[in-house]
């Protein structure tokens, strides 16, 4: 009897079903389940009586439409669009009132720095470069934050998150990951930090792994103002209603494009570098709970909204500072920023953006946050434009550096796609304890953020549209 | 498989130690060992309790921090283990509950597992149950909160559900300590009487079916009959659960000698 090592006869009887469970359509191991809920169907039916009519409690009712299959995506993407339609248009005069204030108090700060006759070096690095971009964080990111962050915690805590994450598993299966990748992708909407570091509920490790590679492409904290501010100011000239939700869609559109780029490359992995089936789960959908709404408040403004607004303060002071030194220091004729910039630029244009916003985003690895306030930095830096009345005056200072719909568009493409920031890096490597996927983590998303941007860049210089 | 000292052959001292040393689980005397097994939030805790009182003392799983309680219990002068695993919504170890569940299971070889189920959602909770039934014949079914399917005015036919699982149904609402007597009972009859029990086998579709006798063949060869049902082996390879074959692996190194009796019992039942 060969009893003595079953390890390796079972492994070769293992190897032997690969052929039998890629033979059938769907995978076995969903047939299995899917023959024992049919099993215990048919026997409940046989067994149990009902002596009264069930009782349909709202909360069901509202169940068979959240997760019905006609009304379960549309319904999702109509909350998904409806929070960024609030946020965009919510924050707008909050915005401009910050800015205002905020730029006012930058001339009174003038006004000191004159009194004490300091030299303008000083006043250029702490005023116009420290003070300005930390103005600028704030009047661009506060607002859409404060709006963002509340709304996606009350649905978290209504128990919508679960009910996404139901709809969403069958297209997982299908890219062969894992449903609860969903989940880690709502946590990224957070922090993509924080989401791989919760890729950890995923207990397959090849799923693990196809988790935590993808979780970039879901705009965090840092990225989602970039694409606020961007899609506002472009998009927006005025505060209309139907601009507004023009930026909204197009933000929505964005996402969706990252989800679909997150299901690609998914497949992809589990179809080359991280082969494998998916495997099933069961999940169990909470009732749905009236949101505490002063919690709510409380963490999604202090634990989110602070937290990140502090990060962003930290990193953005210093480089505010840096930014304003580099943009008026010069070699020649060229200031350093521009000459960096210079050296991007060719680079840049083919992918559809020029030197300075390819700088900007090298130069926000530490943290996505201070991509925007860097870019206007060292456009305005540069003295194109120096007088704000409002957060539109935005509008001009980039057209006046050429910017065009291409621009913008691939500017806010390349936010959603491009490497993770540093702190995202260092979880993956925690996370996975490999040099070899925390690189896999960084040039996956470098490489398709280049492609995606060449492809469409290339393709409208080609037809003539930018 | 009571661990007798002073009287033990050489299959229940390997499978004393095998349940010490992996499960950490520790019987005095002649003590019957039962597992407990069931869905989260179906009153597994409270059967638990009610049957073991204040009997019980927190064990600690190896390797992992998920604790499991045991208990001991009497009842007709024999003394009953109780081990509690941790919820779980299936078997099929996508997550550790479920693994060290259907380990215990599987591997540590209890007089009788009991499963739990929540009378008010019968459908969900057969999922498990049909799970425990392939790995295991000794299965006593416990349709718990019999008072809230009353409330919801729900009528479960408990005769139809045994005939039709072919394993011991009692139903239960531990809360009023309803139906515990008989539940003990049925522990009894089936750990110190030794009264088999015909759990029936999920229908599984053609294709299933086809598949896992592509595999029967080839696992038979292997004599792991006494260790594990082989159709359900054949079912774990099928769903890529490869780290199973490192327990089975590991487990039937300890598992040479068994006594006869045991060793076909999954030839009778399934194929």
């Amino acid at each position: 009897m060969s009893t003595l090592n079953p390890y390796d006869a079972l492994l070769k009887i293992y190897s032997d079903t690969e052929s039998i469970r890629l033979s059938s359509g769907t995978p076995i191991a969903d047939r299995v389940v899917t023959d024992i809920f049919n099993y215990t169907e048919q026997l409940t039916k046989r067994v149990v009586f009902r002596e009264a009519p069930l009782q349909v409690s709202w909360k069901d009712k509202i169940d068979k439409i959240v997760i019905s299959r006609l009304f379960g995506y549309p319904l999702m993407l109509l909350l998904l669009g409806a929070v960024f339609w609030l946020t965009i248009a919510g924050a707008n005069v909050p915005s401009k009132m910050i800015a205002s204030v905020l730029f006012a108090f930058q001339d009174v700060l003038t006004q000191w720095f004159q009194v004490v006759q300091a030299p303008a070096w000083l006043h250029g690095a702490l005023v116009l470069g420290m003070y300005r971009t930390l103005a600028w964080v704030t009047a661009v990111m506060l607002p859409p934050m404060a709006i963002f962050f509340p709304m996606f915690t009350l649905l978290e805590d209504l128990g919508y998150l679960p009910r996404v994450a139901f709809n969403l598993d069958n297209m997982f299966k299908k890219a062969n990951a894992c449903g609860k990748q969903c989940l880690t992708m709502c946590m990224g909407f957070g922090c993509n930090a924080a989401g791989i570091v919760s890729t950890r509920i995923i207990d397959s490790p090849r799923e693990r792994l196809v988790a935590i590679l993808t979780n970039n492409f879901v705009p965090c904290n840092g990225r989602f103002p970039t694409l606020i501010a961007i899609s506002s100011i472009f998009m927006t000239s005025t505060l209309a209603f139907s601009q507004s939700l023009i930026a909204a869609g197009m933000i929505t559109l964005l996402v969706l494009f990252g989800v679909a780029i997150t299901f690609t490359v998914s497949w992809a992995l589990s179809k080359t570098i991280l082969r494998g089936e998916p495997s099933s789960l069961v999940l169990e959908l909470p009732p749905y709970r009236r949101p505490k709404v002063g919690a709510v408040f409380y963490r999604s403004i202090i634990d989110r909204t602070v937290f990140v607004l502090r990060r962003a303060i930290v990193i953005a002071a210093p480089a505010g500072a840096v930014t304003w030194i580099l943009a008026n220091v010069y070699i020649g004729d060229v200031s350093v920023i521009a000459y960096i910039a210079g050296v991007l630029d060719p680079i840049a244009k083919s992918i559809g953006l020029d030197g300075f916003i390819l700088m900007a985003f090298i130069l926000g690895l530490p943290a996505n946050e201070i991509v925007v306030p860097i870019l206007l930095m060292s456009y305005l830096a540069t003295g194109q434009l120096t007088e704000f009345e409002s957060l539109f005056e935005l509008k001009k200072v980039l057209l006046a550096n050429g910017w065009t719909w291409l621009t913008a568009f691939n500017t806010m493409l390349f936010a959603l796609l491009h490497w993770p920031c540093a702190t995202t890096l260092l979880s993956m490597y925690k996370e996975t304890g490999s040099k070899k996927w925390t690189f896999m983590g960084f040039i996956i998303p470098t490489a398709i953020a280049f492609t995606v941007c060449f492809v469409i860049a290339q393709a409208a210089y080609f037809l003539g549209l930018a | 498989m009571k661990v007798k000292i002073g009287d033990r052959s050489n299959a229940l001292k390997d499978h004393g130690r095998v349940m010490r040393e992996h499960f950490g689980i520790r019987t005095t005397g002649e003590q019957y060992v039962i597992a407990l097994a069931g869905n989260p939030n179906v009153g597994k805790s409270t059967v638990f309790n009610a049957l073991t009182g204040l009997h019980q003392h927190t064990g600690n799983w190896p390797g992992k921090t998920v604790d499991n309680a045991q208990g001991t219990y009497t009842y007709r002068n024999k003394s009953f283990l109780l081990v509690d695993l941790p919820g779980t919504y299936s078997l099929l170890a996508h997550s550790v509950e479920e693994e060290i569940a259907r380990d215990f299971i599987c591997f540590g070889q209890p007089d009788a597992t009991i499963v739990v189920l929540d009378a008010t959602s019968l459908e969900r909770n057969l999922n498990l149950a049909l799970q425990v039934m392939e790995i295991s014949s000794n299965v006593i079914i416990c349709v718990n909160l019999i008072d809230e399917a009353r409330k919801k005015k729900l009528s479960i036919n408990f005769n139809e559900l045994q005939r039709e699982l072919g394993v011991p149904i009692v139903p239960t609402a531990a809360r009023n300590g309803e139906g515990l007597q008989e539940l003990q009972n049925e522990v009894y009859t089936m750990a110190v009487e030794k009264k088999k029990a015909w759990p029936k086998q999920v229908p599984y579709s053609e294709e299933v079916e086809r598949a896992i006798c592509a595999l029967l063949p080839k696992i038979e060869e292997l004599d792991l009959a006494r260790v594990v049902n082989p159709k359900w082996l054949a079912l774990r390879l099928l769903d890529s659960d490869v780290s199973f074959i490192e327990t089975i692996s590991r487990y039937a190194a300890t598992q040479k000698h068994k006594p006869a009796a045991l060793q076909h019992q999954w030839g009778e039942l399934t194929l």
